[in-house]
């Protein structure tokens, strides 16, 4: 798992790529929270995201409940197999989600 | 109907994850398969193996004995889980309510839903002292 981060004013972009399982999702937990406390808008970008596990999902979970206090979140690029993860869940009802990308 | 059977025997630590993927997706590497099945069963796997290195034996090491045996007709996979630590039967547990709005989710529970819904056929039983979890999922 990589994590990139930008910031264009109050919005922060984090783009995670690779596999978020259990041993990832703790570094990719510590990435959102320093990035959450000062971000008005979140996105995420899931475009090299290839795979995610309850561990991930319970971070955007997190995420989400932070957020909705404080402002906006969303998800972006959500591709196929990640988006039908999310179907089943339910967390696609829950989260902002924009799908496709390259 | 030909069956080519895999076993893999290690620690019970989350540390094993990707050794116990790397297993599962050996074991299916000469099958027909989509991405997205892999996934699935990946995921599977993770949540039961990572439940098991988190629960099972919570004041000693232990191990798990994961089984899998792949079939030709229909295509299948079915994987066992086999640990001697405490009784758990996480098919006991109730489905989290997935039509919860965000601050109202429970933020555990996920992992052995995904499994239910994901895979064709899950079972629990306890022997002889082991939990014995098996996962079965048509390759497709």
């Amino acid at each position: 798992m990589n994590i990139k981060i930008s910031k264009i004013e109050k919005k922060t972009i984090i783009e995670v790529s690779g596999r978020v399982d259990t041993v990832a999702a703790p570094k990719f937990e510590a990435a959102v929270k320093e990035q959450i406390t000062d971000a008005e808008e979140l996105v995420i970008d899931m475009d090299k995201l290839e795979y995610i596990s309850s561990a991930g999902l319970r971070v955007l979970l997190w995420a989400q409940k932070t957020m909705t206090d404080r402002g906006d979140m969303k998800l972006i690029n959500v591709h196929e197999n990640v988006m039908e993860i999310l179907e089943i869940t339910g967390f696609s009802e829950i989260l902002k989600i924009k799908q496709g990308g390259s | 109907m030909a069956e080519n059977k895999f076993r893999l025997v290690l620690a019970a630590v989350t540390e094993n994850l990707q050794q116990v993927i790397s297993f599962i997706e050996e074991s299916i590497q000469n099958t027909d398969h989509s991405p997205k099945t892999v996934i699935q069963i990946t995921i599977a796997v993770e949540e039961i193996f990572v439940n098991i290195a988190h629960y099972a034996y919570p004041e000693k090491n232990g191990e798990v004995v994961i089984e899998a045996v792949v079939s030709d007709d229909p295509p299948a996979i079915a994987i066992t889980f086999i640990d001697s630590g405490i009784p758990y039967d996480p098919l006991a547990k109730a489905d989290p309510d997935i039509t919860l709005s965000a601050n109202k989710r429970q933020i555990g529970g996920l992992g052995i839903y995904l499994v239910k819904k994901t895979m064709d056929d899950v079972s629990y039983k306890y022997e002889d002292g082991h939990n014995i979890l098996t996962i079965k999922k048509l390759l497709s």
